[in-house]
């Protein structure tokens, strides 16, 4: 019985990043995006909204990159 | 095609059949917070899940070779071996099922096999070392990787939103959060149809291969990746409502941001440990996940006792298939009344089972209702003795703690959903 310890610890240590990494990247563009929706109080500042919406785009497309990875992987 | 005796024709069905019970299981495993977070309908994601299962089956072109991955000695196994293994899969599988309880798919079908190859060439076609490290060992990694992987999302998620307060500025964010969500769980499906309709292409190959139809080492005929295919969609389709209530309302109450954590994790091990030579099950990942977004929020809770009783069912699922195979083995030995005698029992046990489930229905207008509170499991057992399930209103004091079971067209449980 020889049980591969360093595979499921890289398992775990990849799982653990790459979760992380995406759930936190995805939070950070939600967030962000929020920011464009004019608030109950008043509207935002122009230069700032523009600012946060790239920064929200690129997060995604961060995720989008990850996704499709996963895909390749599923598919290769 | 050559002449299909009867035995393999019934190795066929029975074979897809399982693959049905897979598909119809495992829907949970993919939607089941989907669902509870109300980022799909439920029709619509156990549809969605089943198009990329089906899809899923047609993407991979490598077909299991080995239905147990070397813990049963599959050499020279009979057909009347792999029936009898199929047996106790499903037997156990559907029992699950009517207890809503999410265990794994591919454990039920290794125990089968394991009891059938026992009681057909004895304990040396066992090879006991990979049932530790095949089976019981990812059965404690899995949801601790996962589990542990939803729990500092959720918590990382939650501390990032925590400034977002104003009311347009959540809505907007519950959004992109139901968003993550369908993307993940759409992954968990894709990666579902490649794997577990390759497992049953894989048996009816065998199968075939056994009874000398096709020649060793080919690759399965289109109708067997098409009927695969469609087995597994259709059971993914018409949805383990059971399952799917345990896993998203059951073991813990989901938030949008929770939800998204715990799919996230789970997609992401399913698909690391599948191609870094650890194989996970995906039930175990995706269990553990959604109990790790419970204990990261604040204030979340997990319903130990739901979750023990799970425990209990994994660690019940390799003997007690195990030994329904070992049974089903023993008959089918007897020659052909024996295999008749396994096919009427099977039959038999599947629709009491299925009787079983209508004393207590679950299905796509309750299946986000909160269950488990003693009271409330007793009236809703009283109101669908009384009524027949598609009936009219029940007793109006009665509404007031429960909705009417599959009677309100659109779900009046699930929460609005805020973050």
């Amino acid at each position: 019985m020889k049980i591969d310890w360093a595979a499921l610890a890289s398992v775990f240590g990849v799982s653990l990043v790459v979760t992380i990494a995406l759930v936190g990247l995805f939070t950070l563009g939600i967030v962000a995006l929020s920011k464009q929706s004019a608030t109950a109080g008043g509207s935002a500042s122009g230069g700032s909204v523009a600012l946060a919406r790239t920064g929200a785009y690129a997060c995604f497309g961060l995720c989008v990159a990850a996704v499709s990875y996963g895909i390749y992987l599923i598919v290769a | 095609m050559e002449h299909i005796t009867l035995l393999l024709a019934i190795v066929v069905v029975t074979a897809l059949v399982f693959d049905f019970t897979n598909g119809f299981h495992d829907t949970a495993n993919a939607m089941a917070t989907t669902i509870s977070t109300g980022a799909m309908k439920p029709k619509t994601a156990v549809a969605m899940s089943a198009v990329l299962n089906l899809i899923g089956a047609f993407l991979s072109v490598e077909v299991a070779k080995t239905i147990s991955g070397g813990i049963v000695n599959e050499d020279g196994i009979r057909t009347e071996v792999i029936f009898a293994a199929l047996v106790g899969a499903i037997l156990w599988n559907l029992l699950t099922w009517l207890l809503g309880l999410p265990s794994s798919s591919s454990h039920a079908l290794f125990g089968g096999l394991i009891g059938a190859a026992v009681m057909s060439a004895g304990w040396s076609s066992i090879n006991g070392g990979t049932v530790v490290t095949k089976v019981l060992l990812p059965a404690i990694a899995a949801p601790l990787v996962a589990g542990i992987a939803a729990m500092l999302a959720t918590r990382l998620t939650y501390r990032i939103n925590r400034n977002v307060t104003d009311p347009n500025q959540l809505k907007s964010t519950a959004k992109g959060y139901r968003a993550g969500q369908i993307a993940s769980a759409g992954l968990v499906s894709l990666a579902h149809g490649t794997n577990d309709a390759q497992k049953t292409m894989g048996i009816i190959t065998l199968a075939l291969v056994t009874s000398g139809i096709l020649a060793p080492g080919s690759n399965p005929p289109l109708w067997v990746i098409v009927s695969a295919g469609l087995a597994i969609a259709l059971g993914t389709y018409l949805g383990g409502w059971r399952i799917i209530r345990t896993m998203g309302k059951g073991l813990t109450d989901l938030q949008p941001p929770q939800g998204f954590a715990a799919q996230t994790s789970a997609a992401t091990v399913i698909l690391a440990s599948s191609h870094l030579g650890f194989s996970l099950s995906t039930t175990q990942s995706c269990s553990g996940a959604v109990m790790g977004a419970g204990l990261g929020r604040k204030g979340g809770v997990v319903r130990w006792s739901t979750a023990t009783r799970m425990f209990v069912a994994w660690g019940l699922t390799l003997p007690a298939a195990g030994l329904v195979g070992a049974g089903a083995e023993f008959l089918t030995k007897q020659g052909t009344w024996g295999i008749a005698v396994t096919a009427v029992i099977l039959v038999g046990g599947s629709f009491a089972i299925w009787l079983a489930s209508r004393r207590q229905p679950v299905n796509h207008t309750n299946v986000n209702d909160t269950d488990g509170d003693e009271p409330q499991g007793v009236v809703t057992t009283a109101i669908a003795a009384v009524q027949p399930p598609p009936a009219g209103a029940p007793a109006s004091d009665l509404t007031t703690t429960i909705p009417a079971p599959a009677s309100a067209p659109d779900d009046p449980a699930r929460p609005p959903a805020k973050v």
